[in-house]
């Protein structure tokens, strides 16, 4: 069973890889963003991390719930509301459980995921965050390393697609041969779930 | 309508100058109707390009006289964050409405509308006609 303190490792350690790979998340938003992709996910999870110390949410779906009204007020760019929307929904999907089971989470997250995909309006192959996202929510019904693998190659196969979501959809043909910075911190939000299992 | 319920209007930019200058156009434009209270919510609170979700919000509240508030935004983190905030249930006064409008013509027809005294249906309508308007 998962419980509150899992769930501030996942935001923890999200959070530290964020901060690692903040430059090479805004290299990778330049050549088809506005190249601050790095620094405004950063300074959200600054943020989140600074929040989840100061008022100690004491179960899983307060930790999120708490972690994406913070994204959403500090990042300043589409990440964040798409980032809190996903926290803030899954968070809201598992209650007010104290602990929460694995398939809990998977079924709660697929809900996170349809909601970014409601706001955004982004399917699977629009070059988001959504294309490192799903195949990470179908993989986590196998373990949270299989999940982390999917998000990574997800994000991956963002590279030859063409965008059609977002300011890089404005570039057309010229945003393939990118790898999408989204799918790409999405890979790291994944990744996070695993470091805080331990995987 | 009574001139204290008027409809509210915020404009949600990237940009700070946007914004304020988009509210200056518009309300110059209105003509001499009720005064209609109209605040920009431009770029991030540090000045830089960007949204804030704290200047929607404080805007909003700002311009909520009760009749409903009209939020028109340009693009991509300006109409994700209105969106989530609305989504968030408590953070806008009831009767906050994200438009559907192009922001510059938008914005005039809604301040226009709203200071015939209009309700938010008809400054819904008045901002959202503004993209039937071709200019070739």
């Amino acid at each position: 069973m998962l419980d509150a303190d899992f769930f501030r490792r996942w935001m923890t350690a999200t959070a530290a890889s964020v901060d690692r790979e903040a430059e090479r998340l805004t290299a990778l938003d330049s050549p088809i963003g506005d190249a601050d992709h790095g620094s405004n996910l950063q300074r959200g999870f600054t943020a989140v991390t600074a929040v989840l110390q100061k008022e100690n949410p004491d179960t899983p779906g307060a930790v999120l719930v708490l972690a994406g009204r913070q994204l959403i007020s500090t990042v300043g760019g589409a990440s964040g509301p798409l980032y809190g929307t996903l926290l803030r929904r899954t968070g809201k999907a598992l209650g007010d459980d104290a602990e929460v089971g694995e398939e809990q989470l998977a079924e709660a997250l697929r809900a996170g995921v349809d909601a970014v995909m409601a706001l955004g309006g982004a399917a699977p192959g629009d070059k988001t965050m959504i294309d490192a996202l799903v195949p990470a929510v179908e993989a986590l019904g196998d373990s949270f390393t299989a999940a982390r693998t999917a998000a990574e190659q997800g994000a991956l196969a963002t590279t030859p697609m063409q965008a059609r979501k977002g300011r890089a959809s404005y570039l057309g043909e010229r945003s393939i041969g990118h790898q999408d910075p989204g799918a790409t911190s999405a890979a790291l939000l994944v990744a996070g779930l695993a470091e805080a299992a331990g995987e | 309508m009574s001139d204290d319920k008027v409809v509210g209007i915020v404009l949600v930019s990237h940009s700070a100058q946007v914004a304020e200058s988009v509210a200056e156009l518009a309300k110059g434009l209105a003509g001499g109707g009720t005064p209609v209270p109209v605040v920009p919510a431009g770029g991030t609170e540090g000045g830089g390009l960007g949204t804030s979700a704290e200047l929607i919000a404080a805007a909003a509240a700002a311009v909520d006289r009760g009749a409903g508030v009209a939020v028109l935004t340009d693009l991509g983190s300006a109409v994700l964050t209105v969106k989530a905030l609305l989504a968030e249930g408590d953070e806008l006064p009831a009767g906050t409405r994200l438009v559907d409008a192009p922001f510059v013509e938008g914005a005039v027809a809604a301040v226009v509308t709203a200071a015939t005294g209009a309700d938010l249906d008809a400054v819904e309508a008045a901002a959202g006609d503004a993209y039937s308007y071709r200019k070739v």
